[in-house]
This record gives structure tokens, sequence and C-alpha cells, in this order.
């Protein structure tokens, strides 16, 4: 290495008057370099943003008055699921019955959101009857039977004036996740916020 | 017996390839580094699967703070003169009596988020100097606020392009503004918005993941 220094003036003598040409070694030392060099790694590092946004894309129905242009939801198919304040969600399936002896209205957290819309996928896709209009349907997507079997299946999303973006955004990744097909986001009724509120405070979420 | 010398190791370490991988690292991130542009709310966005890239011109986003505050923002980065045309249509019909030169400062705003009222003295503000106001929001209601007339008057400074309508909500903004937000895009007749989110792999076993890893 040219670091080490030749020892001495071991080779030729040279006459007195002879001046010794001191050998200058071309060795640079590189330390301030590399601290220059993590310096800006570190600071590099620090401001980068590796992981560039997103979007996810939402298609909303045009509003119509008339009638026979809304879309219908089979009962048997349907599950609605309610967001509420503190990540809570309330669902339930087909229509709303809250009764003496009978109740349908269920909470639950996102943690467990996912089994339930699977399951009923599912119950949806067994009791599916079989018609005609199936074979359009495959055609639609080129062959695939399971195109029709959850025709029936729809998930309508119902987030409350307490739930946030976060909650609603979410509970729409979710559809993407599990294949839903058909979903809405629709306004909550009176009837079922109510029924949120006394749950919540029954349940003391503030 | 002749003595043996052992040889002085020199302490010195050769640092060049220690130099050549700083550098190299180095070079990757200022590569890959691409500067986030300042931004005059923090907004937190939720995150999810999908995995669509966000336009960067041509697009109008709707961001939605922590709390609840809305602001409008107009990205067309190839023309420029969209900018001035959509600022000349909202001072003549809002009869805001906006100058040449409030109107050029609008190209640089960041971001707009205070009612017609005050627009004027918003936009006196120089461009650099806006991130450091307090926006009150953009007046917002069930029925669309004066957001409806932003996206309207957009509407008509793009026309004959494809713009694109994105919402920015924080995570913790509530849902009731941002369904206010999507009832003055309604109120548009536009009914495809893009939500600007983080992204996130798909949980594993589920449908989509199977999707993706191409498992039937």
């Amino acid at each position: 290495m040219a670091s080490i220094e030749e020892g001495g003036d071991s080779g030729h003598k040279k006459g007195p008057g002879v001046k010794k040409a001191k050998k200058l070694s071309t060795r640079v030392d590189m330390t301030p370099m590399v601290d220059l060099g993590f310096l800006l790694i570190t600071f590099f590092i620090f401001t980068t943003t590796m992981s560039s946004p997103t979007t996810m894309k939402l298609n909303m129905p045009k509003d119509t008055k008339k009638d026979e242009e809304q879309n219908k939801a089979k009962e048997s198919g349907a599950l609605t699921i309610l967001l509420g304040k503190g990540n809570a969600i309330y669902y339930y399936e087909g229509q709303l019955e809250v009764t003496e002896g009978k109740n349908n209205f269920q909470t639950t957290s996102f943690k467990t959101i996912r089994d339930i819309i699977i399951n009923k996928r599912k119950e949806v896709m067994k009791n599916h009857v079989h018609d005609e209009s199936c074979q359009k349907i495959w055609a639609e997507h080129k062959g695939d039977k399971n195109s029709c079997l959850d025709r029936d299946f729809v998930v309508i999303i119902k987030p409350d004036k307490d739930a946030t973006y976060k909650n609603t955004v979410d509970i729409l990744d979710e559809m993407t996740i599990n294949g839903v097909k058909r979903f809405a986001m629709v306004d909550i009724l009176p009837q079922e916020e109510e029924l949120i509120h006394k749950t919540e405070e029954a349940a003391g979420i503030k | 017996m002749p003595s043996v010398k052992i040889p002085r190791k020199s302490t010195v370490v050769d640092m060049t390839p220690f130099v050549d991988v700083a550098f190299l690292i180095l070079t990757f991130f200022i590569m890959a580094t691409k500067f986030k542009p300042p931004e005059p709310v923090e907004v937190t966005t939720p995150s999810s699967v999908s995995s669509d890239a966000l336009p960067e011109s041509d697009a109008v986003m709707v961001t939605i703070d922590k709390e609840g505050k809305v602001y409008f923002t107009v990205f067309s980065e190839k023309d420029p003169g969209v900018l001035d045309h959509l600022m000349k249509s909202i001072s003549d019909t809002k009869g805001l009596n906006l100058s040449n030169a409030e109107i050029v400062t609008f190209r640089k705003t960041p971001m707009v988020g205070v009612p017609f009222s005050q627009l004027k003295s918003f936009l006196q503000i120089p461009a650099e100097e806006q991130k450091n106001v307090k926006q009150p929001g953009i007046p917002i209601d069930s029925t669309g606020g004066e957001l409806t007339y932003w996206i309207q008057a957009s509407k008509k400074a793009f026309a004959g392009r494809r713009l694109k309508y994105l919402i920015k909500g924080d995570n913790d903004s509530k849902y009731p503004v941002f369904k206010s937000v999507i009832d003055a895009l309604r109120r548009n007749e536009e009914f495809k918005y893009n939500l600007v989110t983080a992204p996130e792999d798909a949980p594993s076993g589920t449908e989509l993941y199977k999707q993706r890893k191409g498992i039937k």
C-alpha cells in the first residue's frame, strides 16, 4: 500500500550536496469524504417519499326519480352495513327487523366484517336459483360461473354522521378485497340512526 | 540465526470501497427522491388496495382536512391558460373585479379554501406566502355550497378535455363533509371520482389476493 512509507535511505548513497527529493504520498485521506457522503445519504433517506399516492375509483349512480330506473335489491341477498362512531360497524341481513323477540341488528368491527361479507356471499350463492338470464350474465363475464351465482348479492353501505372518512374508504376497500360486484352507498334512515344511537349509548361509545 | 523481522502493519484502512458504496447509495437516493410540493394543509389519507396512479394534469382536487374544511386545487400543468380562464369566469360571474395580477397569482396558488367574498384579498397575497395563511375553507352545505360553483366553472374552463375529479380526505374527517362534496359533484352531473389513498397490499387469503397472484 502506498501509505507505507519507505523506511530510511537504504538505497544508494548520495553525495553530501545532493538534496533528497521527498517522495510525497499520493494517498488522500478519505474520511471527510465518507462523512459527507453519509450525511447526504441520511438527508435523502429522510426526505424521500417512497410510495407515491394511489387513487381509488368510486362511481356513484345518477339520481333518478323514476321508479322503474331504480335498482331493486332482493331482500334475501342484501347485506346492510352501517358505520358508526368510534370505528364501530352495525349490520343486518335483508330487511331491518327490530321487534320483540326478533332482532337482526348486530354489532361488529372492522376485524370481523370481512368474514361476515364472505359468509353472506356464500349463503347467497348456495341459495341461487338458476334461470335463463344467467346465460346472458355468463356471456358478459366471459363464462365465469360465479358471475351469475352471486348476482343477488348486494351490499348496502350507510355511514352515519359520526362515521369518519377513513371508515368509509375502508369499507369501500373491503368491497374490492372481497370481490363484491354490487354495492351501493345510501343515505341512512332516521330509524337506523336512532338505533345506532341507542346501541352506542348502551355500549358507552362517545 | 537471523532474527525474523515482523513487518509493522499499518493501521490505515483503505477507505476507497467504502466511499464507493456510500456514493452508490447516495446516487440511488438522489434519483429516487421526488420532493413533495409544500402543502398548506396536512392531510393523512387512508390506505386502500387500489393501485391506480394519480393523474398529474387535467384534474381538480377537493381536499378535506381534519376539521372538515374544504379546499380546491386545479391541476393543469400543460396549459396554465386554463387557470386564467377559470379565474376570469369566476371573477365575471361573481362580480369580484379581479385584476390581471391577481388572476396570474392564481396560477401558482397551491390551494384555495376561501369563500368567493374573500377571494380577492386572498389572491393579493403572493403565492409563496399563501400557504402560511389560515384559510376558512370553501363554504359547503348539504346542497354543495360554493364548491358546486367551483366545479361548474372548472368544467367550463376545461371544455373539451377529460377532467378527473380527485377527492383527498383526511382520516379523521367526518362522512357528512365527504357526502356534501359528492353532492356538489353530482349536481354537476359528474359521477366518477378518484379517491386519493396510500397504497396497501391485498390481505392474504382474500378474493383479491388470489386474483392478483393468479390463483384460481
